[in-house]
């Protein structure tokens, strides 16, 4: 039997290491949003054969005074626009001169700064609603554990998991998006909200292990109860995750480019979220009951 | 010590018989699934025994699956209206008169389905459009933005409507979409001044007078100069509404539009003209369009995604279950088709976040049959019968698929309520996929195990993936 929970500190340690830098990031460049959460304008065109040079394709493009406009290529033949938001009318014009190379118009949108703040303050009100709505549930389908703690603590420590998953993806991003520019956008969100739903899965397992053991070996000391609770439950952790993880790989590999950033978002939330359930959230139900036990 | 939830007692699933029926149930379900979801194979396998058969057997009934926008390809847009000058609770009845007005032009365009929402959103009132599938976008969007959409139009003289009927004989493109009949003039809703319901004096029939303004007044009197004895159309968002033939030039600029409609479709009209053909003005604050190419590609690569997805789950499973791995693997197939058929009957909307969604459900289903494998395992190694392994491996398992499921559906719950459509999408693939992931774990998974031929398993517990199990009871 792996010794996790007198080892917790060091698990501890490692946690907290990850969240520092995750907030330092995060206070230090904030993140860098993707049009549908701050508006603005991006166009994907393909041109039939060799695309011309960006700068050229700028100049042609100068008289209609496009604010941060921003061109990149993509892929083979794609070209990518960034630009304020603008009108349909202009949308046309960029097209008229585009179409003098026939190129072919993949994607356009548009988004309003109003419409993206509104997404905004969405999101972060799902994610609220999500992580209470989780803990409550936990605290109320683990109701019938009093002893050593209530049932409520549970639902703190597994909020305790969660937010622990929740701010290494962000710090991530948030470095990601201060070196290469890498934008969010609501795939991120959602990419968020599922490592919530199986870092809980994960959590859940274990805490569903400790209920039966409770039951089962009353003599038995927390400390090493929860141990064995871990321990027990610790390969169908890794194995789910790993299974996961392993079609994520397919899907970053093999999926298109749009999603890339969206899979590692997952890859890195569930790998957190295997990790918090193990290494963070039992561990932190033995502190608690120490810590009661003192006082 | 099972949980009081477990589903023995609320199936009361014990005897064996019962088992039997439920797999064959469950693969006859999963074979018809399977059909629906690909009915060409069934087609084939029909055609071919429709030679011998005495009795024509139907093909199987086909229903596609239904596309996102992000798949298909196609456009959606945000407008915000402006009902400034609305008083307050007339806004939610301008805005249902927006919504019919924009629905009446938007099916004009032959899209199929397309989705038209009204949004509240603080003191903002928005219309979505949703259009899937359609070629010009721009020309949707000046469509639907267009104010007017009132027309006049005056008769094509003979020989120019000859002209064109030969020519869409002929199935030349360029005249295919023209009216033989009629051709535009510059006077449109847009020169309203005001209209109203009259009846008329003979046949007691709903009409619409409408007054121009002074600039429509002098348009209106040339044109009806200039056609005296032939026919003026007077077009609403396309479609013709009247033809009068006019008697004599008419000065001082009204008009009447008789004939086929009712009180209430006149009266509606009338509100319309009289706002400016819309009720509210709007404008359009985003708008996401996706190509048709674009689209296609996205939808091939999460095919293949998804495949390579499920194929290394599956090797995953096998070689580190083994036996019960085969299981959980001939249940996730039928899991996946059951989810599938699904998708296709509600309908649900695919978009990209939704495959993601379905991918992970896939994961999620994976996870329950590992958690009952590992428990299954866990009793076997402690010396339990394999038969009773089962049993208590799936008892104690349960408690905490339950709970970890419906914590899931908590989450997928807020998505489709708090967020957009995109993430809506997202919410319903991924709760569709663990609500049947859980009846997967429930009646396929544990009835396999119960059918599993438990004597010579015991016997060669490598298939089991246990590598020492001490006694059997």
């Amino acid at each position: 039997m792996i010794n996790i929970i007198g080892k917790r500190k060091i698990y501890y340690t490692i946690s907290i290491i990850f969240i520092a830098v995750s907030v330092i990031a995060l206070l230090l460049w904030g993140l860098e949003f993707g049009i549908d959460f701050k508006g603005g304008s991006i166009l994907e065109v393909s041109y039939p054969n060799n695309r011309p040079e960006t700068e050229k394709i700028a100049e042609s493009l100068k008289f209609l005074n496009l604010s941060d406009l921003r061109i990149s290529s993509v892929g083979g033949n794609g070209v990518n626009f960034r630009f304020k938001e603008t009108d349909e009318s202009t949308h046309q014009e960029i097209i008229k001169i585009l179409n003098m190379d026939g190129v072919e118009e993949r994607r356009f949108s548009s988004i309003g700064p109003t419409v993206g703040v509104e997404l905004q303050q969405k999101s972060i009100k799902a994610i609220i609603i999500v992580l209470l709505g989780i803990s409550l549930y936990i605290a109320w389908a683990f109701r019938k554990i009093s002893h050593p703690l209530s049932s409520w603590r549970y639902g703190v420590a597994t909020l305790a998991a969660l937010f622990h998953d929740l701010i290494i993806p962000i710090g991530l991003f948030s470095i990601l998006g201060h070196y290469y520019g890498v934008e969010i956008g609501t795939n991120f969100i959602v990419a968020l909200l599922v490592t919530l739903g199986f870092s809980v899965h994960d959590t859940i397992v274990v805490f569903d292990r400790i209920r039966e053991n409770l039951k089962r070996y009353e003599s038995l000391d927390f400390v090493s109860l929860v141990n064995q609770s871990v321990n027990e439950t610790i390969i169908r952790s890794i194995s789910t995750s790993f299974t996961v993880l392993l079609t994520l790989l397919a899907l970053f590999i093999f999926g298109g480019g749009e999603l890339k950033y969206f899979i590692l978002a997952l890859m890195v939330g569930i790998f957190s979220g295997t990790y918090s359930s193990i290494f963070i959230a039992s561990p932190i139900l033995v502190s608690w009951s120490k810590m009661l036990n003192k006082s | 010590m099972s949980s009081n939830y477990s589903p023995d007692k609320i199936f009361k699933l014990d005897a064996v018989k019962k088992t039997r029926i439920i797999v064959s149930a469950i693969f006859f379900i999963a074979i018809i699934a399977a059909f629906f979801i690909y009915p060409l194979a069934w087609d084939k396998v029909i055609s071919k025994v429709n030679v011998i058969s005495p009795v024509a057997l139907p093909n199987f009934v086909k229903v596609p699956f239904k596309l996102g926008l992000d798949l298909a390809g196609g456009t959606r847009l945000v407008y915000l209206a402006d009902v400034s000058n609305i008083a307050g609770q007339d806004s939610e009845s301008a805005m249902s008169g927006l919504r019919d007005v924009i629905e009446r032009r938007v099916n004009f365009f032959g899209v199929s389905e397309p989705v038209i929402e009204v949004e509240h959103s603080g003191s903002d009132w928005r219309l979505i459009v949703e259009l899937a599938g359609i070629k010009d976008i721009s020309q949707a969007i000046a469509l639907i933005g267009e104010t007017p959409f009132l027309e006049f139009k005056e008769q094509r003289d003979d020989a120019e409507t000859q002209q064109i009927l030969k020519e869409q004989k002929a199935g030349n493109e360029n005249y295919l979409m023209q009216d033989p009949y009629f051709k535009a003039t510059n006077l449109s809703g847009k020169y309203i001044k005001s209209a109203k319901v009259e009846f008329n004096q003979t046949t007691y029939q709903p009409e619409v007078s409408v007054q121009f303004d002074a600039e429509g007044a002098k348009m209106f009197e040339e044109l009806t100069t200039r056609n005296v004895g032939k026919m003026i159309g007077i077009y609403l968002d396309g479609f013709q509404r009247s033809s009068p033939v006019v008697r004599e030039p008419i000065s001082g600029g009204s008009a009447v539009i008789s004939g086929k409609f009712n009180i209430d479709e006149a009266k509606k009209l009338v509100e319309a003209l009289n706002a400016g053909a819309l009720p509210v003005p709007i404008k359009l604050i985003s708008q996401d369009s996706v190509g048709a190419s674009l689209g296609q590609d996205s939808l091939n690569k999460s095919i293949t995604a998804g495949l390579i997805g499920f194929l290394t789950v599956v090797i995953f499973m096998i070689a580190f279950y083994r036996f019960p791995g085969v299981v959980a693997v001939v249940a996730l197939v039928i899991y996946s088709v059951l989810v599938l058929a699904l998708f296709k009957l509600v309908p649900v909307t695919l978009t990209l976040a939704g495959v993601a969604g379905f991918i992970l459900s896939i994961g999620m289903a994976v996870d329950a049959n590992i958690l009952i494998f590992e428990r299954m395992k866990e009793e076997f190694r402690v010396g339990k019968g394999l038969g009773s392994a089962i049993n208590d491996g799936f008892a104690r398992a349960w408690p905490s698929i339950r709970d970890s499921n419906i914590s899931t559906l908590i989450t997928t719950a807020v998505l489709y309520y708090f967020t957009t459509s995109v993430v809506k999408g997202f919410a319903l693939t991924l709760s569709i996929g663990v609500v049947v992931s859980m009846f997967s774990a429930i009646f396929v998974t544990r009835s396999f195990l119960k059918f599993l031929p438990v004597n010579s398993l015991e016997k060669r517990p490598w298939l089991m993936g246990v590598k020492h199990s001490k006694q059997y009871d």
